[in-house]
């Protein structure tokens, strides 16, 4: 029991908040520069060795100099090139696949098993299977990137298209709309976010799949310069190489966040 | 722009003798009812009764178990929809304007462009949308967002509405503004609608007759007429109170017994 009112009159304390994560601006950056730092420190002041890390300085030097001499573009446009055709096919394909999965009972009582069962299968290890269908040169390649970015877009998009309000469907045929019509103003849209956001996993992919098939089989590629470099063991290098790969993976999900933002602006 | 009245409602529906079933789970038994043209009938009944069921097997999204659904006489000219929804959750394209919204549904009967844009104007002035044409549908709120539904359904001109709980996802405040709109369209064009409700104040304010469904298996247990005026019928009029009164009575052992029920889906 208090002793009097006004005694007893204290602010209710606050437990709500948190749990809602913020955009914080430049966190990444501060973090990112403190690792480099420390490497940077570490491999100066000796406490780790050469074999253990490069230089955060040698590798941007070894950048700079991949850039000055025309190296870069020559191992970049391959694997760009392989990147885009491949997943492009990989991923038009996966998109009607999954259209039609979503759409037709008989397709989906029909392929979701096959799609499980070639959702598995490490890609990498079709490779030879694809360099006799489709030669050793970029066929192969295309083919691994397009199979693997093909299986996981599926996926995304028949999820996608079933989780389309049914009501709006409903509410077209409540107006005579054609199917057609439902199908590309109603189902479409409605799906556009989940393959949207499967498209990122399948780009990755896409990545790791490129690096895989270059490392097996090409003269130039980020995957072909990683593979030299560690069988020489030139970490900085390795590094360089695999600090391209990085930017290459941000680089795709920024892009794919601007098409977000532009095909989705409806949403809140 | 408005055409004839006695062109407005030339349809009228009968419902023969429908009874549903969802496996097994009887739903609707042997209901037949009148609409006539030109009047709104409220349905009414406790929940879980198969109110907006039988809204689906009216406009034919659904198929009844036994029995059907007839039109008699034609729909007038220039119907492009006869049977034409109003859904409780508005139904409204997130990706789409509200401009887009109303054009999405003349885009299958070829209207475009400078004839789309005249009837979506005047359709938008006639709920008072005029302002809101470009503006998305997460912007507006709930009783917009049913005034855009409701221009959308009535550009196609319907020679019946089916109104599915129009009003029960709205406050209190909103409901009654709609309902007043309701009332103005309606009486400057007099449409045919069925208005499927659980909320018996929007029942004797907007019905013209109202039938009394019974709790599942639903059927058909009363319909009443109330002759006053739609124009002449306000908040807190004494005449509807008792009539509200009325349907509660025989609601109530319905209601109790449907609400304490447990449910098999």
């Amino acid at each position: 029991m208090s002793d009097s009112p006004s005694d007893s009159a204290r602010p209710v304390p606050f437990r709500g908040g948190g749990f809602r994560p913020v955009a914080k601006r430049g966190a990444a950056v501060v973090v990112f520069a403190l690792l480099l730092a420390l490497a940077e420190w570490g491999t100066r002041a000796g406490w780790i060795s050469n074999l253990t890390l490069p230089r955060p300085s040698d590798v941007a030097a070894t950048l700079v100099e991949l850039w000055r001499s025309g190296m870069l573009w020559t191992h970049l446009v391959p694997s760009l090139t392989r990147l885009v055709v491949g997943s492009a096919l990989g991923v038009t394909a996966g998109i009607g696949v999954g259209m039609m999965i979503g759409l037709f009972s008989y397709v989906r009582a029909g392929l979701i098993p096959v799609v499980a069962a070639l959702f598995p299968i490490p890609k990498i290890a079709l490779l030879p299977l694809f360099v006799i269908w489709f030669g050793i040169d970029e066929g192969s390649k295309y083919a691994l990137i397009a199979l693997g970015t093909f299986t996981p877009t599926i996926v995304s998009t028949y999820g996608a298209v079933d989780n389309v309000d049914r009501t709006l469907v409903r509410m077209g045929q409540s107006f005579g709309l054609s199917w057609m019509s439902i199908v590309r103003k109603i189902v479409l849209p409605g799906a556009l976010p989940g393959i949207l956001s499967g498209l990122r996993v399948s780009i990755a992919i896409g990545i790791i799949l490129l690096v895989a098939a270059e490392m097996l089989g090409a003269e130039y590629g980020i995957g072909a310069y990683i593979l030299q470099a560690g069988s020489l063991y030139d970490l900085e290098r390795l590094f360089a190489g695999v600090l391209i790969l990085s930017v290459l993976g941000v680089v795709t999900s920024w892009a794919i966040g601007q098409l977000e933002k532009r095909l989705l602006r409806w949403r809140s | 722009m408005c055409p004839p009245l006695s062109a407005v409602s030339a349809m009228e529906l009968t419902l023969d003798k429908i009874t549903h079933r969802y496996d097994g789970l009887s739903v609707l038994k042997d209901i037949s009812l009148h609409i006539p043209a030109g009047e709104i009938l409220c349905i009414i009944g406790p929940s879980g009764c198969g109110k907006s069921t039988l809204l689906r097997l009216i406009g034919g999204l659904e198929r009844p178990s036994a029995g059907q659904v007839l039109q008699l006489g034609t729909p007038p000219k220039g119907c492009l929809n006869p049977l034409t929804y109003v859904f409780q959750d508005f139904a409204l394209l997130p990706w789409r304007t509200v401009e887009g919204n109303i054009s999405l549904v003349l885009e299958d009967h070829g209207i475009r462009g400078a004839v789309a844009d005249r009837i979506i104007t005047d359709v938008l002035a006639r709920t008072k949308l005029s302002d809101f044409r470009p503006a998305l549908p997460r912007q507006l709120s709930g009783g917009m967002k049913q005034r855009v539904a409701i221009a959308r359904a009535l550009v196609v001109k319907p020679a019946v509405m089916l109104l599915d709980e129009p009003l029960s996802a709205l406050d209190a405040q909103t409901r009654e503004l709609l309902m007043e709109d309701l009332i103005t369209l309606w009486s400057r064009q007099p449409f045919t609608g069925v208005y499927v409700t659980h909320n018996l104040s929007e029942a004797v304010r907007l019905g013209h007759r109202i039938a009394v469904l019974s709790r599942r298996p639903g059927q058909l247990r009363e319909v009443i007429d109330i002759d006053i005026p739609l124009t002449e019928r306000h908040a807190g009029d004494p005449r509807l109170e008792a009539m509200q009164v009325r349907l509660w009575d025989l609601m109530k052992q319905e209601a109790m017994a449907a609400d304490q029920e447990l449910l098999h889906v």
